[in-house]
């Protein structure tokens, strides 16, 4: 499919969607954006220390699934320790497993409990930048309480440095919000994709509840009021609490502005919009009755109109329910039960928090750095129409830095560029180009297809063949400003842009739709 | 009477074994299994069996 052909299909542009007038409700529950009264615009995306409350993020500072900033320098890792599930997905099959299928739900090896914290400090005392152990799945973490609360306990008791955080489908939620206090899990996510049951009844063909299994309009009215009464109860235990919502076209596309709403007013601090993710391969409901998932565009819109809602999360990589390592990597590989057995585990606490002081120290001279790179670039910007925005794409290995080649890149992170800032929204997963030292020419058209929708991309370095070939296709490959910050080299670029603009040099054309990568994130991709 | 489960489509995912009311089911290599010595299809206890509700695989789960 090209990318004009994704374009006609969309439905729903940016345009067409409006943001939200209404005010926050006052008397609600606040989350993150109003709670903190200094009029924040974002606090998972781009999130820093001027976001948001100041509790919250001493919260969320190391945590990488919050905090974009933050995956950077953190790891987090999932236990699949909970394989029951009580509901049914139209986008999940619980048959499906496969080590080179990359998103939420699958799983290769089940742990027993004890297997799970033998783990956990296994990859802590290999990994110290490991600070955050979540259960999800493959099942429901609640529909599995004995086994995700023992292991909650036991690295409770023998890592309490390790943040806890679990996610649940809410239905089973307002029975365990007690444990999940007890074992301090101050992270809690939600997957809600609906608050109309007569749009949920579209995507779970029935829940087990009270020993019945339920199905239709009736199942999603009790799962939506469950998942709210779970939220309103996590909220006033001052739980911090994260909604999933799987953006499903023609389904709930538009009504996940509704969901933005509720539960901000119920109090998420976060909402983080994924794609579908459905192939037919992947044997789901969705996948094999020709449900797609969303083109980027589409995602955007989604986002952009909720924008200002609860805060929006943009970075989310949809990692596996055994994912190790840090956001977008996996290295579970390293850390299968036979290889745990054959180490040995000392738990050095110590050892664990003067590394992650260290990276605490970087983190903020990069900080410091990137803030005066930026105060720079915008007193070079020249006058530019102030409603000019364009997406770039970045190719970085971290650092907020500009410093990885076109060719060694699995994904690209997206930037809205405009005269005032650049704005990480997104991010694209692609094949990579280079394979073992050689371009590979089939692989370009699908990363064109990946980032068509920018006009640039930012490189540390790229080869004569690519660039005249994101040329032809109309976008720009840019590698003046390698090993730069992203955002200054975004808005550096985006300033020589306008100027050749406005010297007549060339003419500005809005660009296409471009699709998002379906599937694995395979190992071979990622090495 | 009883019910038995497909060995070959069971999942392992342990759903049915916490609500099998006469504690029927259990874990043999990785999947799950039913003692028909004990299995009584619900019957009296519930409106269906038990397993088969919560089962995600459909046809999983049938009649010995």
């Amino acid at each position: 499919m090209d990318a004009s052909s994704l374009a006609a299909k969309a439905f729903i542009s940016i345009g067409q969607i409006k943001p939200l007038g209404a005010a926050p409700d006052p008397a609600a529950h606040s989350g993150c954006g109003t709670s903190g009264g200094e009029g924040k615009a974002s606090c998972g995306s781009s999130g820093g220390p001027d976001d948001m409350p100041a509790e919250i993020w001493e919260k969320v500072k190391n945590h990488p699934c919050y905090s974009e900033e933050a995956h950077h320098h953190y790891a987090r890792m999932h236990v699949a320790v909970a394989p029951a599930c009580n509901i049914q997905c139209n986008y999940c099959n619980r048959k499906y497993d496969c080590s080179n299928e990359s998103r939420p739900g699958v799983v290769s090896q089940k742990l027993t409990p004890d297997q799970a914290v033998k783990k956990v400090l296994a990859v802590a005392s290999e990994i110290p930048q490991m600070t955050v152990l979540g259960i999800a799945g493959p099942g429901d973490s609640l529909a599995n309480p004995k086994k995700t609360f023992d292991t909650m306990r036991m690295l409770h008791e023998q890592a309490p440095d390790i943040k806890l955080c679990l996610s649940t489908n809410g239905l089973a939620l307002p029975d365990q919000v007690d444990e999940i206090c007890k074992y301090n899990i101050d992270h809690v996510t939600i997957t809600i994709n609906m608050v109309d049951p007569a749009v949920g009844e579209k995507i779970y063909p029935w829940i087990f509840w009270d020993h019945k299994r339920v199905t239709g309009y009736e199942a999603a009215k009790i799962l939506h009021e469950r998942q709210m009464l779970g939220l309103e109860m996590l909220t006033a235990r001052g739980v911090l609490t994260k909604i999933n919502s799987v953006l499903i076209p023609g389904i709930n596309d538009e009504h996940l502005i509704e969901v933005n709403r509720e539960v901000k007013k119920r109090g998420a601090f976060l909402h983080n919009i994924m794609p579908l993710i459905s192939e037919p391969e992947h044997g789901t409901y969705f996948g094999l009755n020709g449900q797609r998932g969303p083109t980027a565009q589409e995602l955007k819109a989604v986002q952009d109109a909720c924008a200002g809602g609860a805060n929006l999360m943009r970075h989310c990589r949809q990692c596996r329910a055994d994912a190790v390592g840090l956001l977008g990597e996996d290295r579970s590989e390293e850390f299968t039960l036979d290889k745990i057995d054959e180490m040995e585990v000392v738990y050095d606490l110590d050892r664990r928090r003067a590394y992650q002081d260290q990276v605490e120290v970087e983190r903020q001279a990069q900080h410091a750095a990137k803030v005066d790179a930026l105060e720079e670039a915008k007193a070079a910007m020249p006058e530019v129409d102030p409603d000019m925005k364009v997406l770039v794409a970045v190719a970085t290995e971290g650092h907020g830095r500009v410093n990885l080649h076109f060719g060694h890149a699995t994904e690209f992170q997206i930037f809205e560029v405009s005269a005032g800032e650049a704005l990480f929204v997104g991010h694209r997963r692609v094949d990579l180009y280079c394979q073992g030292g050689y371009g590979e020419d089939e692989q370009l058209p699908s990363i064109v297809k990946a980032i068509n929708d920018c006009h640039a991309v930012l490189v540390a370095k790229i080869g004569a063949c690519p660039r005249d070939e994101l040329k032809a296709a109309g976008i720009e490959p840019v590698d003046q400003y390698a090993h730069e910050f992203i955002e200054k080299a975004a808005l550096n670029w985006f300033a020589d842009y306008c100027g050749r603009i406005a010297s007549g040099q060339l003419v500005h054309q809005p660009r296409g739709d471009a699709a998002i990568r379906q599937g694995a994130y395979t190992s071979e991709a990622a090495a | 009477m009883a019910l038995k489960i497909i060995a070959s489509t069971c999942t392992g995912c342990s759903a049915c074994e916490p609500e099998c009311p006469n504690v029927a089911i259990s874990e043999k290599g990785g999947v799950f299994k039913i003692n028909p010595a004990l299995c009584t299809e619900c019957e009296g206890q519930f409106d269906a069996p038990q397993c088969v509700s919560v089962c995600p695989v459909d046809g999983c789960i049938v009649q010995a």
